[in-house]
């Protein structure tokens, strides 16, 4: 497979495929970059270039996923660093940040590399192995941050995202330290105290009446006002994970209007599923934070079209079967996400108008390259840039079926939905990883173009 | 229409007079009806014994639902109520009354359930009509009217108390009567 | 009906049709021979993940009277620890061809969850915060034989309504039955979501029990929990006591005709007085006589009839 990455494919031709859905222009892949566009691009096509019709689709830079988790080391049975790849691949990624909360913790050098060595291995999307912030996610120490920046990782993203970081001292020290190697600390904000621990859904009537403990939105927006102004006091970067309220929405519209460096992500599950799914106690639909009710999906979509929310990052989050099928308070939280986020977004966002191709390419490609600051990734669809790019179908229409996934896992909540929108081809540095959602050299030895 | 009001009537009277001629007067008599239609006719047994006797006979319900043998192939049905009038069944001559005898699986069902309920002298049975087609050994001592008919044949009993006055009667209607409940 | 998993399945014309027959199965318990024939041959397993000696006893004996084989498992050893998913144990149980099972769950939604794998019928005996609709409908049946009618009735329910499962399935199967119901707690011990969720459905709430007291035909007093204390929903007991507990003084509140019910375990002196837990005008222990009476008429409504079983 390392010969397979490192051989050098043949040029490229891409015709006819509407740029980023302004404007339809030609574009000449070669030696891993985009070499030429429109014009330039078919006179410069050297002697066996291979030619790619892509009438009718939308050529989008490839996308980046701020929040996965790929689960390895710990728990292969459930996802590894190869198959939550391909996943990535087929959805239309060439980049994906996998989170800390792996079994040992990525709180160290040793383990981030590891992960970035299975990443490169793989070959399929470039492997960002994300920092925990405390060691072993403990919320009392701080990790080896630096050592992990400085790592062959480069670790530039801290999260111990499955717990938040809910002491304020060690947030803010966390918080200084990143400013060092322009870091920034990715908070899963949710106050624990103010919740159960049991806690398993939003608070609220619903779980009121199923006799559910569950989360207030509150418990999310304290912690995330308490964030933006250790950030405006520390002068750091905070990007909150996940927002899923329209009160944490508020307040990062809040902070933003003030010039505070805050980022912010949402889920494609929060941004169309809501909490009324749960009413059949049915596990796939439980996630941390929770499904939210209507209005907060609908505050959600607004933020992510008017920019306050500045990215879609999937929280892929496989689990085994067996984790899953227990009863509603007892099974894992998390749900796929990887190869659906696309179709997920181009349906509730695009389809409805509220958003462009642009804008897409903005909050899954550009924003969270940015905010990872990954140099060869989201650079957009222009001369120079690596060609990591991804073809979209814009108008097929699919029913979700689990059984058909790159991932080990099948908690896959959209399973069965109609979505509108597919990715149709994903290229990493010029090479085609997936088609049609079938992977490079897995399901095929070389996908035909 | 096979027994008008009348001839309903005059049947009751007549077992009555049966029934005193079979147990040589009205002593340790104690008459159960099968729910539903068989509770009236049981009362109405009751007050023509009175009348004819002079004294009270002790008229009670026996329902039947829970020791039916047939309950998982026909939708959940009602259970309806029983009622034993003085005390119990124990050394009485029960004669347990129904508006129709057809397979007499009902009537084993309500031997089974007197059978919890204490232990008679003695088990008599009055019915209405009898349509054959017996699937168990078991006859009427007391018969208003011997009806003989087919399978595919319903026999619709209709009383005042449960139906409505000016319905009283019974019927046979062909298989292609659907929509009441025939014995 | 094949599940009873909770009382909103249940039309008004459903819950009726199981007290009235638990009339007639109430009769039963009086006589010398108890046994009924109704249920020979089927299989009943209790599957209790917890705890719950009153329950299980009730349709223990509920499934013996209607003459069906019971079984009592406890579903203690089977965790998430253990590695096997609570979907791989009840589908072990369900493979020895079993007919119904009652299930008792300290987690939410879990007898749902079981009626959506196993393919036999399944009573949710008490479930976590949820329901437990088999306590509803036996005290349903105890107000209507004190009260009549329930229909225009003025019930409160007062105590940890958070907790309660007892609440959700009572507060379903009154108003279904037509009463008119209040809820009385502090605030810390409201569901959530109260104000939308009242609204809604259309029932009153007060954290004021002595304001409510005087209008109601009955009082329905739940068990609050002394650990209830600790995660910061009251001070004490005695605070709880003297400001939501049923006492001696607020006895005198209520109407001549008005009944106190408690589904227990009462925690006397706490939120019911010695005096109210015995009082004439108390229905506690009709509660408990109730209960085989209800669960057999429950038994017999999920498994006497055709189509109860796939």
């Amino acid at each position: 497979m390392t010969a397979r990455t490192t051989s050098t494919p043949p040029p490229v031709l891409v015709q006819g495929a509407d740029v980023l859905g302004q404007g339809v222009q030609d574009v000449l892949v070669a030696d891993g970059r985009v070499a030429a566009l429109g014009a330039d691009a078919t006179a410069q096509a050297p002697r066996g270039t291979q030619r790619m019709h892509g009438d009718g689709l939308v050529l989008l830079p490839g996308l980046v996923d701020l929040h996965t988790h790929l689960r390895e080391p710990g728990r292969e049975d459930a996802e590894t660093v190869e198959t939550g790849s391909r996943a990535a691949a087929a959805g239309g990624f060439t980049a994906v940040l996998a989170m800390a909360n792996t079994d040992p913790v990525t709180d160290n050098a040793e383990v981030a590399e590891r992960v970035h060595d299975l990443g490169r291995r793989a070959g399929y999307v470039d492997v960002h192995p994300v920092g925990a912030v405390s060691k072993g996610l403990a919320g009392e120490e701080l990790a080896e941050i630096g050592l992990m920046a400085r790592s062959r990782a480069r670790v530039r993203v801290f999260s111990d995202d499955g717990r938040c970081v809910h002491d304020a001292r060690l947030m803010r020290r966390a918080l200084e330290y990143v400013k060092t190697f322009d870091g920034v600390v990715s908070q899963h904000s949710q106050d624990p105290r103010l919740a159960g621990a049991g806690a398993c859904c939003h608070e609220g009537e619903l779980s009121g009446r199923l006799g559910l403990p569950g989360w207030p939105a509150v418990a999310e927006e304290t912690v995330v006002a308490r964030d933006v102004m250790l950030a405006r006091h520390t002068g750091s970067r905070v990007h909150v994970a996940h927002v899923s309220t329209a009160g944490s929405v508020e307040v990062i519209r809040w902070a933003k209007a003030r010039g505070i460096d805050v980022t912010a992500e949402v889920t494609p599950h929060h941004l169309m599923l809501t909490e009324d799914l749960l009413a059949g106690y049915d596990p796939v639909y439980k996630v941390n934070p929770p499904l939210r009710p209507t209005e907060d999906a609908e505050a959600l979509r607004e933020a992510l079209a008017d920019g306050t929310i500045d990215v879609v990052a999937t929280d892929h989050a496989p689990h085994v079967r067996q984790d899953k099928e227990h009863a509603f308070v007892d099974a894992a939280f998390g749900m796929l996400g990887l190869e659906t986020a696309l179709p997920v977004v181009s349906t509730v966002m695009v389809r409805s108008g509220r958003m462009g191709w642009a804008d897409v390419a903005r909050v899954m490609s550009t924003s969270p390259a940015r905010i990872a600051r990954l140099g060869t990734q989201g650079q957009g669809v222009v001369v120079g840039a690596p060609a990591n790019l991804t073809l979209v179908d814009p108008t097929r229409e699919h029913t979700v079926d689990a059984a058909l996934s790159q991932s080990l896992s099948r908690n896959n909540p959209w399973h069965g939905r109609e979505l509108v929108g597919a990715v149709h081809l994903t290229m990493l540095r010029g090479r085609v990883t997936a088609r049609e959602g079938l992977v490079w050299g897995a399901d095929e030895e070389e996908l035909e173009l | 229409m096979v027994l008008s009001s009348d001839d309903i009537n005059r049947a009751v009277r007549r077992i009555a007079h049966e029934i005193l001629e079979g147990n040589k007067g009205p002593d340790d008599l104690l008459l159960l009806g099968i729910p539903t239609r068989g509770a009236h006719l049981a009362r109405r047994l009751g007050e023509a014994l009175q009348q004819v006797e002079g004294t009270e006979v002790p008229v009670g319900s026996l329902d039947v639902t829970m020791y039916r043998d047939d309950l998982r192939r026909q939708p959940t049905r009602a259970v309806e109520h029983t009622h034993i009038p003085g005390d119990g069944v124990d050394g009485k001559v029960v004669v347990l009354v129904d508006d129709v005898l057809y397979s007499g699986r009902t009537v084993r069902s309500a031997l089974d359930a007197l059978a919890d309920l204490g232990r008679p002298r003695a088990v008599r049975l009055a019915v209405l009509v009898d349509r054959g087609h017996r699937e168990l050994p078991i006859r009427a001592d007391y018969v208003g009217k011997n009806l003989p008919t087919s399978h595919s044949e319903r026999v619709m009993v209709r009383l005042a108390e449960h139906d409505g006055e000016g319905t009283e009667g019974v019927r046979i209607a062909g298989p292609a009567d659907a929509g009441e409940r025939a014995r | 009906m094949k599940h009873l998993l909770s009382i909103a399945d249940l039309s008004r014309e459903e819950i009726l049709s199981v007290l009235d027959t638990a009339v007639s199965m109430h009769e039963v318990q009086h006589r010398d021979v108890k046994k009924l024939p109704t249920l020979r041959g089927r299989t009943i397993i209790n599957f209790f993940f917890e705890d719950s000696t009153r329950t299980r006893s009730s349709f223990e004996i509920a499934g013996k009277w209607l003459s069906a084989d019971t079984i009592n498992l406890t579903g203690k050893g089977t965790s998430v620890s253990k590695g096997e998913s609570l979907r791989d144990t009840v589908l072990t149980i369900g493979a020895m061809g079993v007919d119904m099972m009652v299930v008792r769950h300290p987690a939410s939604g879990a007898p749902a969850q079981i009626a959506d794998w196993v393919g036999c019928s399944v009573v949710n005996a008490g479930d976590g915060t949820h329901e437990h609709p088999s306590q509803a409908l036996l005290d349903a049946y105890t107000l209507r034989r004190a009260l009549g009618d329930l229909e225009g009735r003025h019930v409160a329910i007062v105590g940890d309504l958070t907790h309660s499962r007892v609440l959700r399935s009572n507060l379903l199967c009154l108003q279904r039955l037509g009463a008119r119901v209040t809820l009385v707690a502090p605030p810390t011990l409201m569901p959530s979501g109260i104000a939308a969720w009242s609204g809604a459905d259309g029932f009153a709430t007060s954290y004021d029990l002595d304001e409510v007291l005087p209008t109601v035909d009955a009082v329905m007093m739940l068990r609050v929990q002394r650990e209830r204390m600790s995660g910061g929903y009251f001070p004490t007991a005695k605070e709880y006591a003297v400001t939501y507990g049923l006492t001696p003084r607020r006895l005198g509140l209520l109407q001549d005709h008005a009944v106190i019910c408690h589904p227990g375990p009462m925690n006397r002196g706490l939120e019911i007085s010695a005096d109210a837990a015995d009082a004439a005008r108390s229905l506690v222990l009709d509660q408990v006589s109730a209960g085989v009476a209800v669960r057999m008429s429950i038994l017999y409504h999920l498994l006497a009839g055709e189509g109860s079983q796939e």
